[in-house]
This record gives C-alpha cells, structure tokens and sequence, in this order.
C-alpha cells in the first residue's frame, strides 16, 4: 500500500466514522442491496477493499453513484461496519475534488418531467454535486 | 396542543395535497400545527459523513425554533423526518460536530434536545389510534391497503428508532384505525429507487416494480406512503394500483377531504 492510499484509507474511516476492519466478508450487505446488480463494487467490497487500500478503483467506479442510501445494508450488518457510510465517504472524497461533480446544474433541466418532486432533485444534487 | 411544524420544499409545490390533509386533519384531531418561520429546505438526504457540517444548518435552525417554543418538531415528510431526525441524533451524541456547527448558530447554540416526531408517530404517540378510531365518520370499509415504508421511516433504526425496522406495524395499526384491512407483502420496507430516478430511471423503475408487484400478490388495491419520493417513483413504474399519501386517506376517513379541496 502507498503512503498516499494509506492516508486516503485513514481520511474514509474517519469520515464515515466505520470499522471496515470489523467487516467479515459475510456478504449480507450485498445480498440485501436494492441496487445489486447495477454495481461493479458491491457494498461488502468496499469494506474490503478500503481496508487494503485498494481506494483508486473505487473512486473511478460507477458503483458510488449507484448506492440510494437506503441504509438497508446499515442495519443488516451483523458486524456494524455500515458499509452505505464507507461508499458515502469514497463518493464525497471523489466530488469534492475540483471540477468532478458529477450533476451540473445545467443537466438538470434534462432531467425533469411535470411530476418530479423537489425532493429528488435537491436529494441527487445533495448527493453527487460540492 | 401546539407542536412545531416543518413542511419541507415538497410538500410547498409537488406534494401540496400530503400537507393540506395533514393540516385539516390535525385540526380535527385537536393538533395545531405551527409552521416554523423562516425554514429552509432540509436537503433530501442526510450526508452522512462526519464532516459535513453547513449541509445540516437548516435542519439544526428548525430543531432550534421548535426548542425555542418547547415544542416537539414535526414533519410529514419522510425524507424531512429523516434528515432532522439524523441530524438531531448528531447533534445529542457527537460533541466535535456540534461545536463546529453551533460555531455557526452563534448565540442560539442548540444541544439535540428537541424531540423529533413523524406525523404518524403523532398520529399513534400523540392523538392515539383508538382516538383516530372514534373520530371516524367515513370507515374504509372492505379496502385493502398496502402499507409502504420505504426506507426513510424506519432506518437506520439505532436513530429513527420509530417501529421494529424489519416488522413494522405503525401503518398498518394507521390503515386499521380508519377502518381498511392491511395488506402484509415482504417489499413493504424495500426502496423504491430513491433520488437515483435522476439519472437513472430504469433503477428506479425495477426496484419499485418489485415493491409493486410484491404488493399487488399479496391483493392491494392502493398503496399508501408518506413520502413524495417513494409516491413519484411507484406511479411511474405505470402500475394500475393507486398510490395514494396518508394522509389523503385519513381525510377521508375523518370526512373532511372534500373540505380541503374548496
């Protein structure tokens, strides 16, 4: 592992305040996954691979887009490692860097249908624009 | 009893209907709702990292008024609920985030002590089901009604801590108050798809056509949900089953919905 991964491991776990450590690759996490089949990276991967360092795949993944934060896998967990705040963290650290949101607001328009609540677009903004 | 209320972006333009019935409802049941002054919408989603801190601003103001009037806060909203509930519970149980967020309340520091209730938990905690029972004038006898919790109401649980998360009873106790019969199906605690819809309908599609048809087998002939979300994402999968909110039902229970639409 890199010093720079090293440090990028300890930046997640201290933001999402988990124990990827803790994790015993049981696999429940993903089984109770809503959005399962549309991940390359599923929920207990990124345990596993956050705490080997294997971070760079990860922020290039689609997979951090596709998370609803249903907290499905949060209380399912029979190690408390609540993996949707691992794959929260690796999303932040991937937007906040310059120039990498990944909604503009000019692609918002697009989006739009007469019947789309408020709440969906400052709910997709919240979770994928700094 | 005057509680503070919170009615969040939605509920002021797409979902104006889940806040008008709540309104009329709970001046039948004897709730007066007070609107917060000057509130800002919550965000949708609580981030949950542990340094996001100007994000949870407009939910800690909210808890704030309400504690300003000694009153509990309430929200009809499930994403608003959940959002100031989380936000709460940091706020009670993470003394570093609460200094760096009352750094920004300057002389109105808040401590998490509001309590945070969901218009149902109201319903149940506050009002009573059996008083709910009595003030019906128009039972809704013979439907069947699918109760949809989605995941906003019930987790994470450690914080929502509203009903057993993966048995749930609170909707269903609701739909047998106003005289329907529950529809029990294993989706009812499943997403829907969530704010994913943005970018990518056919997510959201395929994880409320699950909860749709998991309903529809178990003889639902309307689903109800308090969340404008859930609601948008269910009717889009083009399914003939009604998805209707709460608190329209329980309008038309107390037989005031006509009231509301003059």
């Amino acid at each position: 592992m890199t010093k720079n991964m090293n440090d990028l491991r300890e930046e997640l776990i201290r933001m999402s305040g988990c124990k990827p450590s803790k994790c015993m690759s049981c696999g429940k996490c993903s089984a109770t996954c809503p959005a399962y089949s549309e991940m390359e990276y599923h929920p207990h991967q990124f345990a596993g691979m956050i705490q080997r360092g294997e971070i760079e795949p990860l922020l290039e993944s689609e997979s951090i887009y596709r998370c609803l934060t249903c907290f499905a896998c949060v209380d399912r967990c029979p190690r408390d490692v609540q993996p949707a705040k691992l794959i929260e963290a690796v999303r932040l650290v991937a937007i906040r860097e310059q120039g990498k949101n990944r909604l503009k607001a000019d692609q918002v328009p697009g989006m739009l249908d007469n019947d789309i609540p408020q709440q969906a677009i400052v709910s997709a903004f919240r979770k994928y624009s700094k | 009893m005057n509680v503070s209320y919170f009615p969040g972006c939605t509920l002021k333009n797409k979902a104006k209907d889940l806040d008008l019935y709540a309104r009329k409802c709970a001046e039948v049941l004897g709730v007066n709702l007070e609107e917060i002054e000057e509130w800002q919408c919550c965000g949708g989603v609580f981030t949950t990292s542990t340094d996001e801190v100007a994000t949870k601003l407009s939910s800690v103001r909210a808890l704030k008024e309400a504690q300003k009037k000694s009153q509990p806060l309430v929200t009809v909203c499930s994403a608003c609920h959940n959002v100031i509930k989380q936000t709460n519970h940091a706020m009670a149980t993470n003394e570093g985030f609460a200094n760096k967020v009352n750094r920004y309340m300057a002389e109105d520091a808040y401590d998490g002590s509001t309590q945070v209730l969901h218009y149902l938990e109201l319903l149940r905690d506050v009002v009573g089901f059996d008083k709910i029972k009595e003030k019906v004038v128009n039972p809704l006898k013979g439907q069947k009604i699918a109760a949809y919790y989605g995941c906003l109401l019930l987790r994470p649980n450690g914080v929502m801590k509203m009903d057993d998360p993966e048995n749930p009873k609170i909707m269903e106790d609701f739909i047998r108050a106003i005289g329907a019969e529950p529809v029990y199906y294993a989706y009812r605690n499943e997403c829907c798809g969530g704010y994913v819809t943005m970018e990518s309908p056919e997510l959201a599609k395929k994880s409320s056509n699950r909860v749709i048809e998991c309903a529809k087998n178990g003889g639902a002939e309307k689903i109800v949900t308090a969340c404008p979300l859930c609601r948008y994402n269910l009717m889009k999968s083009g399914s003939d089953v009604e998805i209707i909110y709460f608190t329209e039902l329980l309008a038309e229970a107390l037989g005031v919905k006509e009231a509301c639409n003059d």
